[in-house]
C-alpha cells in the first residue's frame, strides 16, 4: 500500500512538473514577443546581429546535412513507392506521390528532427550551462531580461530559417526521387522536376512551411525550458541536452500528426 | 527617469521584517536590515545563516513570503517590472563565482552593460571598458576569455563589469573566498578605493574575518535567519555574544542534540529538514 501511494505520489509530481514546464514554455513564447515589441522602449533591444548569428548557426550550418538526408529520403521514397505502385500498374503516379508526400510531410519532419538534434541540444546546453554558472542570475541583476537576450534571437532565427530549409529540402528531395524514378519512367530529370512542380498546389507547399514554423518554435521553447530548469551542475546540463532532443522530437511528431489532420482537408 | 536616478536616499537599503522560504524551510525569519549611503557593510554568519539568501532577495531574484525590501528608496516588490529593470542599472553585483559570460572575452564582458543600456559609440565603450579594467589591475587582459583567467583575475574582471555603469550600490558575494592572502588583500584595497573614489555604498558577504575588519564600516551578523547584531568593527571585537565570539574565535558550534530528532534523521526513509 505504501509503495502504491509512493508510486501515485511520484506520478503526481511528474504531472505537476510537466505542467509547470509547459506553462513556463508558453510564458517564454509570450515574453519573447512581448519584448520584441516593447523592448526598445525599455532598453531591452533585440540585437539583429544576434539573430543573424543564430540564423547561420541553426539554419545555414544545418543546410548540408538537411540536404543530404532530403536527397536520400527522396530516393528512398521513389524506391518504395515504385515498388508499391507497380502492384497497380501505376508507377507513373510516383511523381505525384513523391512531390506531395515530400512537401507536406517528409521534408518538414526530417528537417525538424535534424534541427532538434542540432539546435535544440545546443540551446539547452548553452542556457543550461549559463544557469549553472550563474550567468542567468548575472543577466537578471544587471537588468537584462534573459528571455529577450537568450530565447528571442534563436526563436526568430528558427522562424525565419526553418521555412527556407524546408524549401531547399523539398527541391532536393524531389530531385532525389527523380534520380531513381527516371530510370523506371522513361523521363528526363528536368522533365520530372518540372512535372513535379506542376502537380504541386500552393496548399502542399504551405502545409510544409506552416509545420516548419511550428517545429522551429517547439525546438527553441523545449531547448530553452530544459536549459532554464537545469540543476546539478555539469551532469544536469548533459541530462537537459538529452531531454531537450527527446522531448522536442516527440512534440514535433505529435504536432506533425495534429497539423496533418487539420491541414489535410 | 525614475527618482532613484536623481538622488540617492540616506538609506540605500531598508529591509523590514523579511521572511523567506526555500520550499517549506524557513530561511530568513523576520530580518531587519538597513545600509546607509556611502557605507561598506559586511554581512557575516555561519553557513546556512541566510547571508547569500538575503543578498538574492535584496537583488530581487526571488519574491519573499512577507516583509518589505527597499533599494535606493524603491520598494522592489511594489514597483513595476520595468521600474525594477531601471533600478537594477544603478546596482552592480560581483558574484562569488564571477559569473562572467564564458562565450565572451573579458573586454566584451565588461562592455556588456554599456552596450545594453547606453547609446555610446564603440570607441567610447572601448575606452571606458579598458579604464575599468585598469582600475582592477587587469589592463591589457581584455582579449582573454574567462577560461584563461585565474581565480583572482576572474573576481577582478567581475568587479570591473559590476562597476562599469558607475553604480550607486555594489554587492559582493565572497570577494576573497578561495584566493591567496595577497590577492584577497588587493581586492579589499580595491573595495576601499572604490568607495572612497566613487562614493559607492557596498554590501559585502564574506567569511573572511581579516577582510571584514579591514573594509567594514559596520558588520551585520546573521544567525538562523535573523539579524543577530549590527555594529562597528570595534564593537564587534568586544561583543560578549556567544555566537559572535564563537565565530570570531573560530570555535565549533555545540548545538544541543535532540535525541529524537537525531534518531528520526538516521532512520526515516523520506526524512527532509523542516
Amino acid at each position: 500500500m505504501t509503495k502504491l501511494t509512493q508510486k501515485l505520489e511520484s506520478l503526481g509530481q511528474i504531472t505537476v512538473q510537466s505542467l509547470e514546464r509547459l506553462g513556463f514554455a508558453m510564458r517564454l513564447f509570450w515574453d519573447s514577443f512581448y519584448w520584441l515589441i516593447v523592448g526598445r522602449k525599455y532598453k531591452q533591444r533585440l540585437r539583429f546581429a544576434q539573430v543573424i548569428k543564430h540564423i547561420k548557426a541553426e539554419g545555414v550550418d544545418a543546410l548540408p546535412i538537411v540536404l543530404m538526408l532530403a536527397l536520400v529520403v527522396g530516393m528512398m521514397l521513389a524506391i518504395q513507392l515504385i515498388y508499391a505502385l507497380q502492384a497497380f500498374g501505376a508507377q507513373s503516379q510516383v511523381l505525384l506521390a513523391i512531390a506531395k508526400s515530400v512537401t507536406r510531410e517528409f521534408s518538414p519532419l526530417i528537417t525538424g528532427i535534424i534541427v532538434a538534434g542540432r539546435s535544440g541540444a545546443a540551446i539547452a546546453a548553452r542556457i543550461g550551462s549559463q544557469t549553472v554558472s550563474q550567468e542567468i542570475d548575472a543577466l537578471n541583476v544587471m537588468g537584462v531580461v534573459p528571455v529577450r537576450y537568450l530565447v528571442l534571437p534563436p526563436l526568430l532565427a528558427l522562424i525565419i530559417s526553418m521555412p527556407l530549409l524546408i524549401i531547399a529540402a523539398d527541391i532536393v528531395a524531389i530531385f532525389g526521387g527523380a534520380l531513381f524514378s527516371v530510370t523506371k519512367l522513361d523521363m528526363s530529370i528536368s522533365a520530372y522536376m518540372v512535372e513535379s512542380f506542376n502537380v504541386l498546389v500552393i496548399g502542399d507547399i504551405m502545409q510544409g512551411l506552416i509545420k516548419s514554423v511550428v517545429f522551429g518554435i517547439i525546438i527553441v521553447l523545449v531547448g530553452a525550458t530544459t536549459g532554464f530548469y537545469v540543476t546539478n551542475g555539469a551532469e544536469g546540463v548533459g541530462k537537459a541536452t538529452t531531454t531537450a532532443v527527446v522531448v522536442s522530437i516527440s512534440f514535433i511528431v505529435f504536432a506533425d500528426m495534429i497539423a496533418s489532420y487539420f491541414l489535410t482537408k | 527617469m525614475s527618482k532613484q536616478n536623481r538622488t540617492t536616499p540616506e538609506k540605500v537599503i531598508e529591509v523590514t521584517d523579511l521572511v523567506t522560504h526555500y520550499g517549506t524551510r524557513k530561511i530568513l525569519d523576520g530580518m531587519n536590515f538597513a545600509v546607509d549611503r556611502g557605507e561598506i557593510r559586511v554581512i557575516m554568519g555561519g553557513s546556512g545563516s541566510g547571508k547569500s539568501t538575503l543578498l538574492w532577495y535584496i537583488l530581487g531574484l526571488y519574491k519573499p513570503t512577507s516583509g518589505q525590501i527597499k533599494v535606493l528608496g524603491e520598494d522592489i516588490n511594489q514597483i513595476s517590472f520595468n521600474e525594477h529593470l531601471k533600478l537594477k542599472q544603478n546596482i552592480g553585483v560581483s558574484f562569488q563565482s564571477g559569473a562572467l559570460f564564458s562565450s565572451m572575452t573579458v573586454g566584451d564582458n565588461v562592455a556588456f552593460p554599456l552596450r545594453e543600456f547606453t547609446d555610446l559609440d564603440e570607441n567610447t565603450i572601448r575606452i571606458i571598458t579598458r579604464m575599468k579594467l585598469e582600475v582592477v589591475n587587469l589592463g591589457g587582459f581584455h582579449k582573454l576569455m574567462p577560461s584563461q583567467l585565474s581565480g583572482g583575475m576572474i573576481k577582478r574582471a567581475a568587479l570591473a563589469r559590476a562597476i562599469v555603469m558607475d553604480p550607486k550600490l555594489l554587492f559582493f558575494d565572497e570577494p576573497s573566498a578561495g584566493l591567496d592572502p595577497v590577492v584577497a588583500s588587493e581586492i579589499d584595497d580595491l573595495i576601499l578605493s572604490l568607495r572612497d573614489n566613487m562614493g559607492m555604498s557596498m554590501i559585502v558577504v564574506t567569511h573572511e574575518l581579516e577582510s571584514a575588519f579591514k573594509i567594514a564600516d559596520r558588520i551585520t551578523f546573521l544567525d538562523q535567519g535573523k539579524n543577530l547584531l549590527t555594529a562597528s568593527v570595534d564593537e564587534v571585537k568586544q561583543s560578549k555574544n556567544k555566537r559572535i565570539m564563537d565565530l570570531l574565535q573560530r570555535r565549533s558550534r555545540h548545538d544541543k542534540l535532540d535525541p529524537d530528532e537525531y534518531l528520526r534523521r538516521l532512520t526515516q526513509e523520506n526524512y527532509t529538514l523542516s
